[in-house]
């Protein structure tokens, strides 16, 4: 051992494990030496300092971490209670990682453009989107209710990574437009294995493209975990792309707060690319039809349990004195009338106009849609005044 | 040069399809400074068949971007640059490699601006050389327009001529929906002079290139100089064929043709893609449905087989020709 010690020493050796085992983003200026978990709070609510990531934030924007998280969650329980009666098609729950989303959404700017999957609720939240206008997606009305552009936030996309590519292509826009802004693409654990996730990464670090993706490892592309998709930690897949790559602890919404902030700030500046990697877990199932007792062990989510990421933001919150009781009760009450919002907007949102169907398939229709159109509308016609 | 001597100047020229769409594609690129060239090998090269000869030189590495060798790439971040208010226009470098996109141009360039109810423009032009009789390996010969005009959203046009090249590139760039734009790379080298002041009849539209009285032959890209040949062999034997190019494949202008059918009573379609589920049956049944009581004869295909683009040693037995088509023509007299 201690001859070990002392060649290590070397200055020369030491040089050489480095090189054998480089720290993806060590070479960042805002990245910090070890990114192995970036955490600024403990799973029992302790705030810890992190050199590389000194956390710039007010006590109102605390209290407004926590009270995001906890409406969006109440929001996403509204929204699977509804699949379970019926009202929505199916949903795609967010339960567990909140702070991911919230710490994400929130770092972003005016100006910033999102491209989000399908699970991104949080992030909508975040960007001021209507839930209502997320639920019809989900009740099979729309293909999602919002302006994207006004939004600065993408419509969900189902086709698992394609939207990384998009974020690539829209921040290669925004380094011609010559804006200081910057484009967050939201991707999930599975997705690193898709072509496309990776053709976008090396454009975005061919082109230097400020743009930064936000992988959201829940441990699971459905059923299968992570293990199957990459054999080594997802954050350093970075550096074969020659960009940094950080690993933060996804249930810590201050540590993804910080680490998304450094990261969009750099790319705004020029410096090109970053890979997160949010380290969580999806506590609830892949969707309402899925079901995770096929592939996970029940003492798996109640270890995860413990890391929930609104408790800890309580405790803190709690313990500091930055809130109190009350603060909570207001928040409850709050996701109450949210929930109650939602339901009854999700329970009488109307079905589309039939002819909806035909309407923006082509900035300028066409003559044979038209008539296709003119076709189903005389058809449906028929059956006006006939009793059902 | 004087004031004079510049309105005097001849604004007609000889161009191949291949020059026209470079000088197509440069105005197109003067006119609006937000048209971006993406695609492997067309900056410092000029592209493999030169079709961006010399744009990157005057234009720059922002207009005219050599990318990564990776076809869905390509078409994802033209997604997001047209997102961003861009007008990308992408090549591919060769028809059988449009499929690595084929995700991106299927279920994001084509849907986005239905599932955004139009709040998400679309002006993604993708070029593609496609059709065969170049005597390449595999994947260089194929004619994938089928599969795009299946899909709602898309609009896929077909050029034959300098002339459709040099305006219909600059027409594709300017609409403001996808538009798959396909380039028959065997008529590259194919003359004919160019009006570049001429105003330019629609994009989406057929013409009747040739009149005839007894068989309408229906053609698109590099077939269109075959059933022109066929028809010139045909008057030889005195009979007379009215072939249309349809120029536009998605959306379909069959009203030249349905024109046409009621005086010919018969209708042949050609194209280089397998007939099975091709462009050839759509327009058979449409046909059919609009002119039943005007046909003579059922309306016959020619086209390639079924069977995957073969060896370039048989690919002439393989691709539709003038006396392939005259054979269809005999056969549909023959009812």
């Amino acid at each position: 051992m201690t001859a070990l010690r002392q060649e290590t020493d070397d200055a020369d050796i030491g040089d050489a494990v480095e090189v054998a085992d480089p720290v993806p983003g060590a070479a960042a200026p805002h990245l910090p030496q070890q990114p192995d978990l970036v955490q600024l709070l403990t799973p029992e609510g302790e705030r810890l300092e992190h050199p590389g990531y000194p956390l710039d934030v007010s006590d109102e924007e605390l209290r407004g971490c926590y009270r995001d998280m906890a409406l969006v969650r109440r929001w996403d329980v509204e929204a699977t209670a509804l699949q379970r009666q019926g009202e929505l098609g199916i949903w795609a729950s967010l339960l567990g990682q909140e702070a991911a989303q919230l710490g994400a959404g929130r770092a972003l700017q005016d100006g910033d453009t999102a491209f989000p999957t399908y699970r991104e609720h949080g992030v909508a939240w975040a960007r001021g989107v209507d839930p209502l206008h997320v639920m019809s997606l989900f009740r099979g009305v729309d293909n999602g209710g919002w302006d994207p552009v006004e939004r600065g936030f993408s419509l969900y996309t189902i086709v698992i990574g394609a939207q990384c590519l998009h974020a690539t292509g829209y921040a290669m826009g925004v380094q011609r437009d010559g804006a200081e802004s910057a484009v967050l693409a939201f991707l999930g654990d599975g997705a690193t294995s898709q072509g496309e996730v990776n053709e976008a990464m090396v454009f975005a670090a061919s082109f230097a493209a400020p743009v930064v993706f936000f992988c959201q490892n829940n441990q699971y592309a459905i059923s299968v975990p992570l293990e199957r998709q990459s054999r080594v930690p997802l954050y350093r897949r970075a550096a074969g792309f020659g960009f940094p790559g950080v690993r933060v602890d996804g249930n810590d919404v201050l540590a993804v707060l910080a680490v998304t902030r450094a990261a969009l700030r750099a790319a705004r500046e020029g410096q090109g690319p970053t890979f997160i990697e949010a380290f969580t877990y999806r506590m609830g199932a892949h969707t309402t039809s899925d079901d995770p007792t096929r592939y996970r062990l029940a003492g798996e989510v109640e270890e995860w349990k413990l890391r929930d990421p609104i408790a800890r933001l309580e405790a803190y919150l709690s313990r500091s004195g930055l809130a109190d009781a009350a603060f909570f009760d207001g928040v409850e009450a709050e996701a109450d009338e949210l929930a109650a919002r939602i339901r009854s907007g999700t329970v009488d949102m109307p079905d589309p106009r039939p002819t909806a169907m035909f309407d923006a398939v082509y900035a300028e229709q066409t003559p044979p849609l038209a008539a296709q159109r003119a076709e189903f509308e005389a058809y449906q016609a028929g059956f006006e005044g006939v009793q059902a | 040069m004087s004031t004079a001597e510049v309105l005097d100047a001849p604004t007609t020229e000889t161009l191949t399809i291949g020059k026209a769409l470079n000088l197509g594609l440069r105005r197109a690129m003067e006119d609006d400074p937000k048209v971006v060239l993406m695609g492997e090998d067309i900056g410092r090269l000029g592209g493999v068949f030169r079709i961006t000869d010399g744009l990157q030189k005057d234009f720059g590495e922002d207009r005219v971007v050599d990318t990564p060798l990776a076809e869905a790439g390509i078409l994802g971040t033209a997604v997001g640059l047209a997102m961003r208010g861009y007008r990308p226009v992408c090549e591919i470098q060769f028809d059988g490699f449009v499929f690595p996109a084929a995700n991106q141009i299927v279920t994001q360039v084509a849907k986005l601006h239905a599932r955004s109810r139009g709040a998400v423009p679309l002006p993604v032009v993708v070029r593609i050389p496609f059709g065969g009789g170049i005597g390449a390996v595999e994947h260089h010969s194929e004619s994938p327009e089928a599969y795009f005009a299946h899909t709602p959203g898309l609009k896929v046009v077909a050029v034959s001529n300098p002339v459709d090249a040099y305006w219909g590139i600059q027409q594709a760039i300017a609409a403001p929906d996808p538009v798959v734009f396909l380039e028959p790379k065997r008529r590259y080298w194919e003359k004919a002079p160019v009006d570049t002041t001429a105003t330019p009849g629609p994009l989406f539209a057929s013409r009747v290139v040739r009149a005839g009285d007894d068989v309408t032959v229906l053609a698109y890209g590099p077939m269109v100089k075959t059933a022109l040949q066929a028809a010139e062999a045909a008057e030889a034997e005195g009979r007379s064929l009215e072939v249309v190019d349809l120029r536009t494949i998605s959306p379909l202008d069959l009203e030249p043709v349905y024109d046409s059918v009621r005086r010919t009573g018969r209708c042949v379609v050609v194209h280089e893609a397998p007939v099975t589920l091709g462009l050839g049956a759509e327009i058979a049944a449409r046909v059919t449905e609009t002119c039943f009581h005007s046909l003579e004869a059922p309306v016959l295909r020619v086209g390639g087989y079924d069977v995957p683009y073969p060896p370039s040693r048989l690919e002439e037995l393989y691709l539709p020709d003038l006396d392939r088509v005259l054979d269809a023509v005999d056969r549909a007299m023959g009812f």
